[in-house]
């Protein structure tokens, strides 16, 4: 599955990273990393993620 | 089972309620009614982005998974009333519906100050789309803007107005904005930091009266006058003074609604002696619900977080019963202990917090420094609470792990 956050939409808030931490994480000047490409076993992950960001900035593309 | 699964309310509660029934394997029919004509959208931008930019619905919406599959929304259509025992809500055209299962999504409506002639222009409350876009409309460059109360929408109004050009002038009730839901300390920073931007605090104060003129022959906001004889002269009054929850509709239901809809910590709703009423369900800003993470006792939350956890609670239990033949009983025991997160962004600040800092009895700085970045600590009885801080939000979710393990 791909994975696109809108930069200008994120606000670094991390609430994605503990639905989805193997995806997305905080980095050392707390902000946003996230892995683009992940497997169709983090499906159910990623969606909770998606549901939970504030700025509504993660779309799940494929 | 034929009836359908009718939720109340169709905001993100709502929303999430319908997409997690499908995900725990719900086929069946399912009714959404809404009292606002707009689809699900995202309320923490109508105090931000809605009112600095000219975004309509499609800007807050939100997306609408194909796997949510058929869904009847009834929009524009509230609920007046319901009968329990025949399982029944009706519509505000008469119509009765049944139900299956009924979930509560109703949340709240901002409180408003009823004593001003009817249609005054320029005042105003926040919590809907159109609430938000019809204040936008009056944000211009060098209005005089009151705001009414200092918690967390009436200090992000002050922020963006204030950006917007705006003059902002906030009244509040305590010392300093925020000191009950982030204590005194931090909410004098908060102070110090929109002051620094220009906007002006009249704290521990009131209001006394409004002064209503009349623009093309209308009535319209003039002044606010303040307990302390103080007068503040405003094109613009924000009344942003709290909510009450939507419960007119269940009034002779014998549900328990004396703050919001009493809950069991599965998200039945109970009724005045405690005992669950069948098939009724409340979730989101309008549940009072146990929470273990914290004790026994119900607590309305009203963070963003909630509804999507409390509504995914309420659908696993539902799906249980109607569903997959999963031992209802068991899933009604599973643990539910929600951690709330919220945050609040004011000119460069952006505070982010988990847990209930209200609930604490003591608070101290824990790390970092109150002029730049920084953490406080909550406590209740020696035990962490709540946290909550402006930038540091590493540390901030290592907190939250900290409070997930102590519980
Ligand atoms: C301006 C604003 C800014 C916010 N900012 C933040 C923030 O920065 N951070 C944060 O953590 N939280 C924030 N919040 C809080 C957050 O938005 C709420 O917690 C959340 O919207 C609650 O969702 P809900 O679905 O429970 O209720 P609501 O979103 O209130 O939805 C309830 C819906 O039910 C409808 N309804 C009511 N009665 C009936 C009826 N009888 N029949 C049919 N429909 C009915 C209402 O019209 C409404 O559409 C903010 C809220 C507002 C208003
Ligand atoms: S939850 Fe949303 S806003 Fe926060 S870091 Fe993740 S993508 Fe960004």
């Amino acid at each position: 599955m791909k994975i696109k956050v809108d930069m200008q939409k994120c606000q670094h808030y991390g609430q994605c990273v503990f639905e989805a931490p193997d995806i997305f994480k905080l980095n050392d000047q707390d902000k946003l990393e996230y892995t683009a490409e992940a497997d169709e076993s983090q499906r159910a992950n990623v969606e909770a993620a998606a549901d939970v960001c504030p700025m509504q900035a993660i779309f799940i593309e494929s | 089972m034929n009836d359908a699964i009718v939720i109340v309310g169709a905001s993100m509660g709502g929303l999430r309620v319908a997409e997690s029934l499908r995900r725990f394997g719900y086929l069946g029919p399912i009714k959404i009614f809404g009292d606002e004509p707009h689809l699900p959208y995202n309320r923490p931008p109508l105090s931000k982005e809605v009112l600095a930019d000219e975004v309509n619905h499609d800007a807050v919406a939100f997306a609408i998974r194909d796997s949510i599959g058929e869904i009847e929304w009834m929009l524009d259509c509230p609920i007046t009333g319901i009968d329990t025992s025949a399982k029944t809500v009706t519509d505000k055209h008469g119509h009765k519906h049944n139900y299956s299962a009924l979930v509560i999504a109703t949340g709240l409506s901002a409180k408003e100050l009823n004593r001003l002639p009817e249609g005054t222009a320029g005042v105003h409350v926040l919590r809907s789309l159109d609430h938000a876009i019809n204040l936008r409309k009056e944000l211009k460059p060098g209005a005089k803007v009151v705001i009414v109360g200092a918690g967390f929408i009436g200090c992000e109004v002050a922020a963006t107005a204030q950006t917007l050009g705006c003059a902002v002038s906030v009244v509040g009730s305590g010392n300093v904005p925020l000191n009950r839901p982030l204590c005194e300390v931090f909410g004098a920073e908060v102070m110090r930091r929109q002051q620094e931007q220009g906007v002006k605090f009249f704290m521990n104060s009131g209001i006394a009266d409004v002064a209503v003129g009349t623009e093309a022959g209308s009535p319209k906001v003039s002044a606010i006058k303040l307990v302390d004889g103080q007068q503040l002269d405003c094109d613009v009054v924000l009344f942003a003074i709290g909510s009450t929850p939507n419960t007119q509709w269940l009034a002779s239901s014998g549900i328990d609604i004396v703050d919001g809809v009493h809950t069991n910590n599965s998200m039945q709703a109970l009724d005045l002696s405690g005992k669950v009423v069948p098939d009724v369900y409340a979730i989101g800003d309008v549940a009072r619900f146990t929470n273990p993470l914290f004790d026994g006792l119900a607590r309305r939350v009203e963070h963003w977080n909630i509804p999507t956890e409390t509504a995914k609670r309420a659908a696993k239990v539902i799906a249980a019963k109607f569903v997959s033949g999963e031992d209802f009983e068991l899933a009604l025991a599973e643990p539910f202990a929600p951690m709330p997160s919220f945050w609040s962004n004011q000119f460069e600040m952006q505070i982010l917090g988990y847990g209930s800092p209200a609930l604490a009895t003591a608070s101290k700085l824990i790390e970092g420094s109150l002029s730049e970045e920084f953490v406080f600590g909550y406590y209740r009885d020696d035990k962490l609470v709540g946290v909550a801080g402006i930038g540091m939000k590493n540390a901030l979710l290592s907190y939250r792990m900290q409070m997930l393990q102590n519980q």
